[in-house]
């Protein structure tokens, strides 16, 4: 189900001149209103009027992550304050979070992206939304429900957590589209299994799941336990949260929604465009947004991109599941961790250096998060007592600053693999 | 009367203990009474033994993390109640005993009762009070 045609399937040519035209737009905007952005393209010589079509993108500088941070948080605005209507936020794991601040218009924008997602599994306004990402700050809660209610269907704003009332609703309602990360998705299914429900004879059809790496394999066991179809959706709040693009019923790549956020592949090293087909970090620019517009955003992701056509007859741009990071980040619960955020709570509880390592595995569905660290003097005493306190503080702090819990383990020194003098910080086992 | 006790982090994997064992062995250092406290991911060896300087040094430098500790070793004869007797000691002077654990003389009816309290310097003067008699790390390594 195609929910905007006239965009959704424009000839790519057409796509082309639309998206130069939004492009110099957008820069124009941007170059008068925001100094940060002046700065920058002054300091590369490159002016407004140099931007005639989409292959100029090119000549425009790149935002990065730690630059957003340093703008924080209303470095950003294109617009009066009065003119924001919503904003939301990242977590902020690795320092100060990121902002979107949005107008009604950027709201509109999204509610439009999302209803374009939650077509492509088929919703429609017969249909009863159980959305299960999280309402507040973070955008997975309410980018699917402003899409659901630009279609016209039921949205069960229930929110993350108490599974069995999910399960309770979920069958007295009769929701038939799910919304929530993918791990989570599973985690209902094993307690369907223990509640004696039946996730065959309740009416879901479709499943949108992201903010979480996912793979074919977890996608069939999805699909096999909650009877549904599996979409991946994918979106970060830079951009505008989920929304930035999705899998079709096909389930064969994400079509961005090229009409609003242009993508490009770069080498993640020298920055140089690629070209079609050629793995490397995606580069996203919003075309159209109001409030805190975004220019050549480095979003670390690692995908590549096809215009072959799609089954469906949309045009738009498809990208490749997300293949990796050009950082170490990991995405654990949803929640994206840095081990540099580990190291800070080590050094800060620990006093010295720490050697330590990050282990992530998945446990009756759910991602276990396991930090081993080295003992040492000022954590050691011949008093079991101490050194479980001590185990218990780190786990504390760890929740803190990474907003999920962990398990501390202590080892014993070079208990941790060092390659070539420095630890390896991260395994990684799960299945995924 | 103080007498060093040496403490050992091990992880809770096969091996650790012989490990430790080895260490001390090849460092002619002798064990005279052990105690492993255990969590399920971790335990903690604490030892008196001939040598503590040296086998704390030896130890740290075959890579284990090591502390040594100020306990009282009190000298027991094998007595009916005579365990009773320290604790109730204890308990009137409201001395906290972290842990304790003994060791017994195969050639005479002695004993030694190894104690952690968290005050040490006040229990040894009230063990001193009621005459018992505290052994010294020179008189451990007599034995």
């Amino acid at each position: 189900m195609i929910w905007n045609s006239q965009d959704e399937t424009m000839p790519r040519e057409e796509l082309r001149k639309l998206q130069g035209k939004r492009l110099k737009n957008i820069v124009f905007n941007a170059y008068e209103r925001i100094e940060f952005y002046r700065n920058k393209m002054d300091n590369i010589g490159v002016k407004p009027s140099d931007i005639e079509s989409i292959e100029d993108i090119v000549k425009l500088p790149f935002l990065t992550k730690d630059e957003l941070r340093e703008v924080y948080p209303y470095g950003l605005l294109a617009v009066d304050k009065k003119d924001i209507v919503e904003i939301h936020t990242s977590s902020g794991t690795t320092g100060k979070p990121v902002v979107d601040a949005y107008t009604q218009r950027d709201i509109d924008l999204w509610s439009e992206v999302m209803a374009r997602t939650l077509s492509m599994g088929g919703t429609s306004r017969n249909d009863i939304v159980h959305n299960a990402f999280g309402y507040g700050l973070f955008t997975g809660g309410l980018g699917v429900h402003y899409g659901a209610r630009k279609i016209g269907a039921v949205v069960l704003p229930i929110s993350g957590g108490n599974t069995k009332r999910q399960l309770s609703v979920m069958k007295d309602f009769g929701s038939s589209v799910l919304a929530c990360t993918p791990s989570y998705s599973l985690y209902v299914a094993e307690a369907a299994k223990e509640e004696g429900i039946d996730m065959a004879s309740l009416p879901l059809k479709a499943g949108f799941f992201g903010a979480e790496p996912w793979s074919d394999n977890m996608r069939a066991e999805i699909e096999e336990k909650l009877n549904l179809k599996a979409i991946d959706i994918y979106g970060l709040t830079e951009i505008i949260g989920p929304g930035v693009a999705s899998e079709c019923e096909f389930q064969n790549m994400l079509h961005i929604y090229e009409d609003h956020f242009f993508a490009e592949i770069v080498d993640p090293v020298t920055g140089e465009q690629l070209s079609e087909g050629k793995e490397g970090e995606l580069v996203l620019t919003t075309l159209t947004k109001e409030g805190t517009p975004m220019i050549r955003y480095r979003t670390r992701d690692v995908t590549y991109l096809s215009t072959e056509k799609c089954e469906c007859g949309r045009s738009l741009v498809r990208m490749h599941r997300l293949l990796g990071r050009t950082d170490d980040m990991l995405i654990v619960r949803g929640v994206n961790i840095f081990p540099s955020q580990v190291e800070q709570v080590l050094l800060r509880v620990d006093g010295i250096e720490p050697h330590y390592e990050i282990l992530v595995d998945r446990m009756a569905q759910l991602d276990y998060l396991e930090v081993r660290v080295e003992m040492n003097d000022s954590l050691f005493s011949d008093e079991i007592k101490y050194v479980e306190k001590k185990e218990k503080e780190i786990e504390h702090e760890l929740k803190e600053e990474l907003l999920i819990s962990s398990k501390v383990k202590l080892v014993e020194p070079r208990g941790i693999g060092r390659s070539e003098g420095k630890a390896k910080r991260i395994i990684d086992k799960r299945k995924i | 009367m103080k007498v060093q006790q040496i403490s050992v982090f091990l992880e809770n994997k096969a091996g650790r203990l012989a490990k430790v064992a080895r260490v001390l062995k090849e460092s002619g250092i002798n064990i005279r009474a052990l105690t492993v406290a255990d969590t399920s991911d971790f335990g903690i060896l604490r030892m008196i033994v001939s040598q503590p300087d040296r086998a704390f040094e030896v130890l740290r430098t075959a890579g284990f993390t090591v502390k040594q500790n100020p306990i009282i070793a009190a000298e027991i004869f094998d007595k009916e109640g005579l365990f009773f007797e320290i604790m109730d000691l204890c308990d009137k002077n409201d001395l906290n005993i972290e842990y304790t654990y003994s060791f017994v003389e195969q050639s005479s009816n002695r004993a030694i009762l190894f104690l952690r309290f968290d005050n040490t310097d006040r229990a040894i003067e009230i063990f001193k009070e009621n005459g018992y008699k505290l052994l010294s790390n020179e008189e451990i390594r007599k034995i």
